[in-house]
C-alpha cells in the first residue's frame, strides 16, 4: 500500500508543476494591462512605467515565473495589487469559507443523493424510481444561478425567513455553528448541493440496479441471507465507484462556484476569483487558481488512496 | 426503514421551522443605536488607507467618509451643480509672480481620529506619500489612483504650522479641483505602526505599516473606522468631534457591504438585510417602489458617448456626419423605453445650469429630418450607406447597459443611412485599448469607441480628450483630435486663475466641443439608489459623491 501511495505522489509532481506553469501563463497571456486595477487609463506613461517596475511586470516572463515559483515554494504568493494584502491570507480566508459551504452542501447532496439513488435502484421501473430519477435529472439540469435566485425570492424576499446574502451577521470572521450563522448557510448550501445530489442519485441508482441483478445476490438470497445483509453487500460493491464520484463532486464544490457565491455574496474562492478577474488582480488570480488546483490534485490523491484501500483490484492495476 | 425516514424528515422540518421562527423573532428586537447598512456595487471594500481604489465609488465610501481633503465638493444641493468649497484648507491663492506656486491656509483645530493634530507637516507628508519616491511613507499602491488625478502637482513645502505651499509643474488653475482627490491620512498613526513593524528593511516596514493602517485607519473625516472584515464589511461610527459641527453624522453607525451582483443587492434590500443599495437592478425598480422603498436618482457628471476617430480616412472627419449622428438618436425614447427612466439625455459633456456649459450654437436633439438632410449633403442616402464601426464592451464600470444601448443606436442610425458594426470586447481590454488610440491595431478597424467617463473636473471632463497633446500614448484623446481652437482654449482655461473667469474659459471650451460635435453625446447616468423608507433627509446631489452626514433613520 505504501508503495502505491508513493507512486501516486510521484505522479502528482509533474501535474503540480504543469498546473503552476499554466496558471501563471494563462493570466499573463490574456489581453489588457496587469496594472488596470490601480492604474487609471489616463495615467501618464511615466507613471505606468514606474509602477510596472515597482510591481516587477517589466521583467521577462521566465524571470517573473521563476521568482513567483520560488516565492510560492516558500509560502509567499505575493501581494494583491488591488488591496495590498498578502494573497495567501486572502486565499486561505476564502478557502475556509468555501470549505464551510462545501461541507454543508456535501452533507445535503450526498445524503439525498445516496438515499434517492438506493431507493431508485431498489425500486427500479416503479413510480418511486420515476420520482427519484426526475428529481435527479432536475438537479443536474436546473441552472444553479436561476435556482439560487428562485430560492432567494421565495425564502428571503417573500417569506423573510432566511438571509439573501452574506456569511453571517458580522461577516465570516465571527463564524460559529449556531442557528444565527447557519441561517446564512442554508440557501447557498442547498443550491450548491443540487448538482452533486443529482449526479450521485443517478450513479448509485445504476450501481444498485446492476449489483442487484447479479448472480451473487441471488445466491446470497438463496442461502437465506436476510435483506439487510444483502443491502450490506450492495453497499460494499457500490462504494468504490460512489466514492470516486463523491470525491470528484467534493473537489468541484471545494473549488467554489463563482455563480453561486456571487448570487449569495458568499465570501469564498468563487467570489474571490470573480473579484480577481474583474479587477484584473494578477497575483490574486494566480494564487487563487494555484491553491484551488493543488487542492483538487490533493483531493484526487486522497480519493485514489481511499479507493485502493477499499478495493484491492485498483491497487494491483 | 422508509417509514422511519419519513418520520425523522418530518421532525427535522418541524425543528427547522421552529428554529427559523425563533431566529426571526430575535432579529426583530429593536436596536437602540441607529445603523445604516449600505450595499455597494464594489466587489470588495474599496481601499481604506487614504487613497481608495474602485474609482469614484471608492472615494464615495472610504474616501469622503473617513477622510477629508484640502478642498471638497459641496454636496448639499440636489439642484445646483456641485462645486469646490474649502475643506481642510480655508483659503488658497496662486503666487502673482510665479503662477506655479500656490499657498493654502489650513483650518485650525482639526484633529485626526487618533487625536494627533492636522497641520502643514501632515499635508507635506500626504503629498509625499504619493509623489516622493524616497520618502519613508511612499506607497506605490496609492500612486496610480492619485497622481493621475492631479497630474501637475510637483511638491509641497511647509511655510508655517498652518500654511503650506504647493508647486505645480506648469501653470494649472485646475489644482484646487484636483486636490479633492488627495485625502489626508494621519502621519502620527502611520509612524506608530511603522515603529511597531518588525525588521530593519525600511520598505518592508513601510508596507507593513500601510497594511496595518488600512485595517485601523485614521483620517479627519465625519466617520471613524470601527471594524474591518476584508472583502465583507466595513463598519464606521460617527465622529462626534468632527470639525464641521453641521456635518456631524446623525446616524450612529454605518455598515458598508460589497455586493457586486445587482440582483443580490436588490434581494438583500427586499429581504431587509440592508437599508440602502447602490444601482438596483433596472427591471426590479417597479417591485422596489411597490414594496415602499424609495428610488433616488439625479443627473451625474458622467457621459456615455461614442468617441470619434479623427485619423486620416475616418468617416467622422466630416462635421456633417458627426452632427447627423448626434441629431439621429431619440434619447428620450432610449430613456423611457430602454432604461426605465434611469438616464438623462446628453446634449454635451455638461448640461444647462452647469458653470462649464457655455452657449453652444449646435443644439443636440432628436431631429431625424435634419440628420437625414445632413447625411444627404455629405453624399449618403438609402442606397449609399456609411459603414462605421464602434468598439464597446458587454459590461464595465459606468458603462450602464452597453449592448442594448449600442443596439438601440445601431437601429436609430440606420434611419440616417449609417451601417453600424459593433466590435464587442472584454471591459478591461477595452479600457486598455482606450489608451492605445484609434491608430493602434487593437482598435481593430473601429472608428469610434464607447467608454464612459467622469466629468467632475476639467481635465477628466474635457482636456484629456480635446487637447492635441493628450493623444496616445500620453492620455485619452483616443481619436487624435487636433483642433488648434481647442488647444488655445485649454491653455486659456489652465492659465486663468480666478475661479469665475476659469469657469468661463471652460464654458467656451465646452461650447466649442459641442459646436464641433466632437463626440456622439448619448446619456448621463443618474446614479440610481434604492433606500428604505426609514431613511430621511438624504439629498442626492448632481455628483458622483454623496454626504451621509444629514441622513437620519426612523425606528
Amino acid at each position: 500500500m505504501l508503495a502505491y501511495i508513493a507512486r501516486r505522489i510521484v505522479y502528482v509532481i509533474p501535474i503540480v508543476i504543469s498546473v503552476a506553469l499554466v496558471c501563471f501563463l494563462l493570466v499573463h497571456l490574456a489581453p489588457g494591462d496587469p496594472l488596470v486595477a490601480i492604474l487609471p487609463a489616463d495615467a501618464s506613461q511615466e507613471l505606468a512605467a514606474q509602477l510596472r517596475v515597482a510591481y516587477g511586470f517589466d521583467r521577462p516572463l521566465p524571470v517573473q515565473f521563476g521568482l513567483w515559483t520560488w516565492k510560492a515554494l516558500h509560502g509567499d504568493l505575493g501581494t494583491s495589487i488591488a488591496t495590498g494584502r498578502p494573497v495567501l491570507s486572502e486565499v486561505l480566508r476564502a478557502v475556509g469559507n468555501t470549505i464551510t459551504l462545501a461541507c454543508a452542501a456535501a452533507v445535503i447532496g450526498f445524503t439525498l443523493g445516496l438515499t434517492l439513488g438506493l431507493i431508485a435502484g431498489y425500486f427500479r421501473n416503479t413510480w418511486i424510481d420515476k420520482v427519484a430519477t426526475s428529481i435527479a435529472v432536475a438537479g443536474v439540469s436546473v441552472p444553479h444561478y436561476w435556482l439560487g435566485l428562485v430560492l432567494v425570492i421565495i425564502f428571503s424576499v417573500q417569506l423573510n425567513w432566511l438571509p439573501a446574502v452574506g456569511a453571517g451577521p458580522g461577516g465570516s470572521s465571527t463564524w460559529s455553528w449556531d442557528w444565527e450563522h447557519l441561517r446564512y448557510l442554508v440557501l447557498p448550501a442547498v443550491t450548491t448541493a443540487v448538482i452533486p445530489m443529482g449526479i450521485i442519485t443517478r450513479t448509485v441508482r445504476a450501481l444498485t440496479g446492476d449489483i442487484l441483478s447479479q448472480d451473487f445476490v441471488e445466491a446470497l438470497r438463496a442461502k437465506g441471507l436476510r435483506e439487510i445483509g444483502v443491502f450490506h453487500h450492495v453497499i460494499k460493491n457500490a462504494a468504490p465507484t460512489a466514492m470516486a464520484v463523491m470525491g470528484l463532486q467534493l473537489g468541484y464544490m471545494l473549488g467554489g462556484s463563482i455563480l453561486i457565491e456571487t448570487v449569495f455574496s458568499w465570501p469564498g474562492t468563487g467570489l474571490l476569483l470573480n473579484s480577481a478577474i474583474f479587477q484584473r488582480d494578477l497575483p490574486l488570480l494566480q494564487g487563487t487558481i494555484l491553491v484551488l488546483a493543488l487542492f483538487f490534485v490533493f483531493l484526487n490523491l486522497l480519493v485514489d488512496v481511499a479507493q485502493a484501500s477499499i478495493d484491492p483490484r485498483i491497487k494491483r492495476s | 426503514m422508509f417509514k422511519d425516514l419519513k418520520t425523522s424528515t418530518a421532525r427535522c422540518a418541524i425543528a427547522a421551522v421552529l428554529a427559523v421562527s425563533a431566529a426571526t423573532a430575535t432579529a426583530e428586537i429593536a436596536q437602540a443605536e441607529t445603523v445604516l447598512r449600505i450595499a455597494m456595487t464594489a466587489a470588495d471594500i474599496p481601499r481604506t488607507l487614504g487613497q481608495p481604489d474602485q474609482g469614484f465609488e471608492g472615494n464615495r465610501f472610504t474616501g469622503l467618509t473617513m477622510y477629508d481633503a484640502l478642498t471638497m465638493w459641496d454636496l448639499s444641493s440636489a439642484t445646483k451643480a456641485s462645486v469646490v468649497i474649502p475643506g481642510l484648507a480655508t483659503e488658497w491663492s496662486v503666487d502673482a509672480s510665479d503662477n506655479k506656486k500656490w499657498t493654502f491656509k489650513l483650518r485650525p483645530g482639526v484633529k485626526f481620529h487618533d487625536g494627533s493634530p492636522f497641520n502643514a507637516d501632515a499635508v507635506v507628508w500626504n503629498v509625499e506619500k504619493v509623489l516622493k519616491t524616497d520618502a519613508p511613507q511612499y506607497d506605490a499602491s496609492q500612486v496610480g489612483v492619485t497622481a493621475s488625478r492631479m497630474p501637475t502637482l510637483a511638491s509641497a513645502r511647509k511655510i508655517d504650522d498652518m500654511t503650506v505651499e504647493l508647486t505645480t509643474k506648469e501653470p494649472d488653475s485646475f489644482l484646487p479641483i484636483n486636490l479633492t482627490n488627495l485625502f489626508m491620512a494621519s502621519p502620527a498613526k502611520w509612524q506608530a505602526l511603522y515603529d511597531k513593524a518588525a525588521g530593519d528593511d525600511a520598505k518592508a516596514k513601510a508596507q507593513a505599516a500601510w497594511a496595518a493602517f488600512a485595517g485601523d485607519a485614521s483620517g479627519t473625516g465625519p466617520w471613524k473606522m470601527t471594524r474591518f472584515v476584508p472583502r465583507e464589511r466595513l463598519e464606521l461610527a460617527k465622529n462626534d468631534g468632527y470639525w464641521d459641527k453641521a456635518r456631524v453624522p446623525h446616524v450612529d453607525k454605518m455598515v458598508l457591504l460589497p455586493i457586486p451582483e445587482s440582483n443580490a443587492r436588490t434581494a438583500a434590500l427586499l429581504a431587509g438585510q440592508v437599508d440602502w443599495i447602490e444601482a438596483p437592478a433596472p427591471d426590479a425598480v417597479a417591485q422596489i417602489k411597490q414594496r415602499g422603498f424609495v428610488i433616488q436618482s439625479n443627473e451625474e457628471p458622467h457621459v456615455w458617448p461614442w468617441q470619434f476617430s479623427r485619423v486620416e480616412g475616418s468617416p467622422w472627419n466630416d462635421i456633417r456626419v458627426r452632427k447627423a449622428a448626434n441629431l439621429c438618436i431619440d434619447r428620450d425614447g432610449m430613456k423611457d423605453g430602454l432604461l426605465g427612466g434611469l438616464m438623462v439625455p446628453a446634449t454635451g459633456t455638461v448640461e444647462p445650469g452647469h458653470p462649464w456649459r457655455g452657449n453652444p450654437t449646435f443644439q443636440i436633439k432628436y431631429d431625424l429630418k435634419a440628420a437625414q438632410a445632413l447625411m444627404k449633403e455629405a453624399g449618403y442616402g438609402p442606397s449609399k450607406k456609411l459603414t462605421v464601426k464602434t468598439q464597446t464592451s458587454a459590461s464595465g464600470s459606468g458603462q450602464m447597459l452597453p449592448l442594448p444601448m449600442n443596439e438601440y443606436i445601431q437601429q436609430a442610425l440606420a434611419e440616417c443611412y449609417f451601417d453600424v458594426q459593433l466590435d464587442v470586447i472584454e471591459w478591461n481590454t477595452l479600457f486598455t485599448n482606450w489608451r492605445r488610440g484609434a491608430k493602434d491595431p487593437t482598435a481593430n478597424g473601429s472608428n469610434a469607441i464607447n467608454v464612459t467617463y467622469a466629468a467632475m473636473d476639467p481635465f477628466f471632463a474635457m482636456v484629456r480628450f480635446l487637447q492635441s497633446g493628450m493623444a496616445p500614448p500620453t492620455s485619452n484623446n483616443w481619436g487624435f483630435i487636433n483642433n488648434p481652437k481647442f488647444d488655445d482654449l485649454v491653455k486659456k482655461a489652465r492659465q486663468t486663475f480666478e475661479p469665475e473667469a476659469r469657469d468661463k474659459a471652460l464654458a467656451e471650451l465646452h461650447a466649442a466641443s459641442v459646436d464641433d460635435a466632437a463626440f456622439l453625446y448619448v446619456a448621463h447616468d443618474v446614479a440610481p439608489r434604492a433606500l428604505s423608507p426609514k431613511i430621511k433627509n438624504f439629498v442626492q446631489p448632481k455628483s458622483w459623491f454623496v454626504d451621509f452626514s444629514p441622513v437620519t433613520m426612523t425606528p
